[in-house]
C-alpha cells in the first residue's frame, strides 16, 4: 500500500467536491421536477449533454465564453420547457410509472438527435480562465474546478433566494405541497410544472457547461451524469433540496476517495453501490412515498 | 351572484349530481344540507372547477364557469375552503397567507420574481393581513409558525384567512365543522355575518345543518345527487319533514 499524506486526501477531497457540485446541480433537477409534477425525470442528465454541446457549438462559431454560456443556457432552457409541453404535460394524469417510461424515452431520442446534429466525436471547451492551479496545503485545484464550485454555489445561492424569498418561488413550493390546494389558489400547476422543467433544464445545463473543460464532451456524456445526479437525489430522499445537495457532494466524495484510494476503475460502480445500499436502507420510504404519490392522483 | 342551471356531475361511472339547480344572489349566505354522500361537496368542487361538469352550466357574474381550470376560476374572484383546510404544512403561516393573495399577483412578474419582503410592505397586501389578522389575532401571533404546527382549529382559522387573501367576491366554504370542537363552530359560523358586511357572498357545505341554517339566508337540502327542498332559512329549519330527516342533531328545546 501506498502511504498518504494529508495532502494527497485533501487533493481527493477537493476534486470530489468539485465533481460532487455537479451532481448536486442535476439531482437538484430531479427533485423540482420530482416535487412539484410527481414525475422522476431520468432525461435530467440529457441537459448537461445540451447544455455542453450548445456552449461548445456557439464557442465555434466566435460568441464569446461567457455570451455562448449565457446562450446555451437559454437554448436548454427552452428545450426543456418544449419538452414539458410535448410528453409530460399532455399525460399528466398518467400512473408514475408510465411518467419515468416517458422520460426515459425522451432521454433516448435528445441522445439520438444529439448523435445525427453532433456526431459522436468528442468536443472540448477551453478553461474559463486559464493560468496556474491553486495549491493550498500540498493539494492542487486546477482554475476551472474552482469555476465548477464556485458557478454551483451561485446557482445554489440564487435557487434559494428564488424558493425561499419569492413568492414564485413559494407558489412553486405550495404546488409541491398540495397541487390541488395551490390551484384554489390561482397556483396553475400546468404553469409550474412548466416552471419545474425551466429550471431543471437550466440547472443542467449549467452543470455541462461547467464541467465541459474538464472532461470530453460527447453525445452520450448525458446519461452516466444523469444516474450520478438521480443517485445524490436517491441519497438525499427524492423531495429535499439540501438533502439533494447533500447527496451531491457525498458522492462525488465518496467516488473520489474509492478512486484514489482503492482502485480508478471503481469510480462508476461507487455511485451505484451507494444506489443499492440507499434503497435497501430506505426502501420502504421510497416505494412508500410513490404508493401515496399514486393515490393522491 | 352564482347561478348554477341543471348541473349533472360524474364521479366515476357514478352521475353524483342530476340536474341540480341553484342560485346565490349577491351578499346571501345560503347553505346546502345533507346527508354523508348526497353531493353536497361535489358541487361546489364543481363549481370551483375542481371536478368537471357534465352537462349544465355554472354562470359567476355573468361569465360561465364551464370547462374552466381551478385556477383560472380562483382568479375571477371565486374563493374556496376545502374541506380538511389543506393548509401549506411545510410553508409559515405567514407564507400561507401571501399565497391566499396570489391571485393578485398572477403574471405580475416583478412582484412574483422580487422579494418577498418588498410584497409585504405594499398597501394592498397589508391592508388584506390587517383584515385577516382582526379576524384571527392567533394567526398574526403564530405568523413564523409551520402551518402545520397549528392546532386542527387555528389550521381552519388560516384556511379561512388564506381564502380571505384572494378577496373573493364568492366564498364556498365545506365542511366548515369537521373536526372541530363545538364552541369553536359557533364562533367561526358567527363570523360570517361579518364577512358579508365585507361584501362577500357565501355558499356553505355543512353537515351540521342546524349550526349553518342558523347563520344562512337560504338554504337547500340535497339527497342523493339532486335538490328535494329550499326555502329560507327560517322555513327549512321549521319544517317537520326536513327536520325529521336531515337536521338529526338538534337541541333538545
Amino acid at each position: 500500500m501506498h502511504n498518504y499524506g494529508i495532502g494527497d486526501y485533501l487533493q481527493l477531497i477537493l476534486s470530489g467536491i468539485s465533481t460532487g457540485s455537479i451532481y448536486v446541480l442535476i439531482a437538484l433537477g430531479i427533485v423540482m421536477i420530482y416535487n412539484v409534477t410527481g414525475v422522476i425525470n431520468l432525461a435530467q442528465g440529457e441537459y448537461t449533454m445540451l447544455g455542453a454541446m450548445f456552449a461548445v457549438t456557439y464557442y465555434s462559431w466566435h460568441v464569446p465564453l461567457l455570451l455562448a454560456f449565457l446562450a446555451s443556457v437559454l437554448t436548454v432552457t427552452l428545450s426543456g420547457m418544449l419538452i414539458e409541453r410535448l410528453t409530460v404535460n399532455p399525460v399528466r394524469s398518467a400512473s408514475a410509472v408510465t411518467l419515468i417510461i416517458i422520460t426515459v424515452g425522451v432521454s433516448i431520442t435528445i441522445r439520438g438527435i444529439a448523435l445525427l446534429v453532433w456526431g459522436s466525436t468528442p468536443y472540448s471547451l477551453p478553461e474559463f480562465t486559464g493560468g496556474a492551479p491553486f495549491s493550498i496545503l500540498g493539494a492542487v485545484m486546477s482554475r476551472q474546478r474552482l469555476w465548477v464550485v464556485g458557478t454551483a454555489g451561485l446557482v445554489l445561492l440564487l435557487l434559494y433566494y428564488l424558493l425561499d424569498r419569492t413568492l414564485l418561488g413559494k407558489a412553486l413550493r405550495a404546488c409541491a405541497i398540495n397541487r390541488q390546494a395551490a390551484s384554489l389558489m390561482g397556483v396553475g400547476p400546468a404553469q409550474m410544472s412548466l416552471l419545474a422543467f425551466a429550471l431543471s433544464a437550466a440547472l443542467g445545463a449549467v452543470a455541462g457547461i461547467v464541467i465541459a473543460p474538464l472532461t470530453l464532451v460527447t453525445y452520450d456524456m448525458g446519461l452516466m451524469l444523469g444516474l450520478k445526479g438521480f443517485v445524490a437525489a436517491v441519497i438525499g430522499g427524492l423531495t429535499s433540496a439540501p438533502g439533494a445537495v447533500v447527496g451531491g457532494l457525498l458522492l462525488g466524495v465518496l467516488e473520489s476517495l474509492g478512486a484514489g484510494l482503492i482502485s480508478s476503475g471503481l469510480k462508476d460502480a461507487i455511485a451505484f453501490l451507494v444506489l443499492l445500499a440507499v434503497i435497501f436502507a430506505r426502501s420502504e420510504q421510497v416505494v412508500g412515498r410513490l404508493k401515496s404519490r399514486r393515490m393522491t392522483k | 351572484m352564482l347561478q348554477v342551471e341543471a348541473v349533472s356531475v360524474r364521479r366515476g361511472n357514478v352521475l353524483a349530481l342530476r340536474e341540480v339547480t341553484i342560485t346565490v344572489q349577491e351578499g346571501e349566505i345560503v347553505s346546502l344540507v345533507g346527508s354523508n354522500g348526497a353531493g353536497k361537496s361535489t358541487l361546489l368542487y364543481a363549481i370551483a372547477g375542481v371536478l368537471p361538469v357534465a352537462s349544465g352550466r355554472v354562470v359567476c357574474q355573468g361569465r360561465t364557469l364551464n370547462g374552466m381550470a381551478p385556477e383560472e376560476v380562483a382568479r375571477m374572484g371565486v374563493g374556496l375552503v376545502p374541506e380538511g383546510r389543506q393548509i401549506f404544512g411545510t410553508l409559515s403561516v405567514l407564507d400561507n397567507l401571501l399565497l391566499g393573495a396570489y391571485v393578485h399577483y398572477v403574471s405580475r412578474w416583478g412582484d412574483l420574481l422580487g422579494d418577498v419582503r418588498r410584497v409585504l410592505k405594499r398597501e394592498d397586501l397589508r391592508c388584506r393581513l390587517e383584515m385577516v389578522y382582526g379576524l384571527f389575532p392567533v394567526l398574526e401571533e403564530r405568523q413564523e409558525q409551520e402551518g402545520g404546527s397549528l392546532s386542527g382549529g387555528e389550521q381552519q382559522m388560516l384556511a379561512f384567512g388564506r381564502a380571505l387573501m384572494g378577496s373573493p367576491r364568492l366564498l364556498l366554504v365545506d365542511e366548515l365543522s369537521t373536526g372541530l370542537a363545538p364552541a369553536l363552530v359557533t364562533q367561526l359560523l358567527a363570523l360570517l355575518g361579518r364577512l358579508r358586511e365585507m361584501g362577500i357572498t357565501m355558499l356553505l357545505v355543512e353537515q351540521d345543518a342546524y349550526s349553518a341554517l342558523k347563520v344562512s339566508d337560504r338554504g337547500y337540502v340535497l339527497e342523493t345527487g339532486h335538490i328535494v327542498a329550499e326555502g329560507t332559512a327560517q322555513d327549512l329549519l321549521s319544517s317537520d319533514q326536513v327536520r325529521s330527516a336531515y337536521l338529526g342533531r338538534l337541541p333538545t328545546t
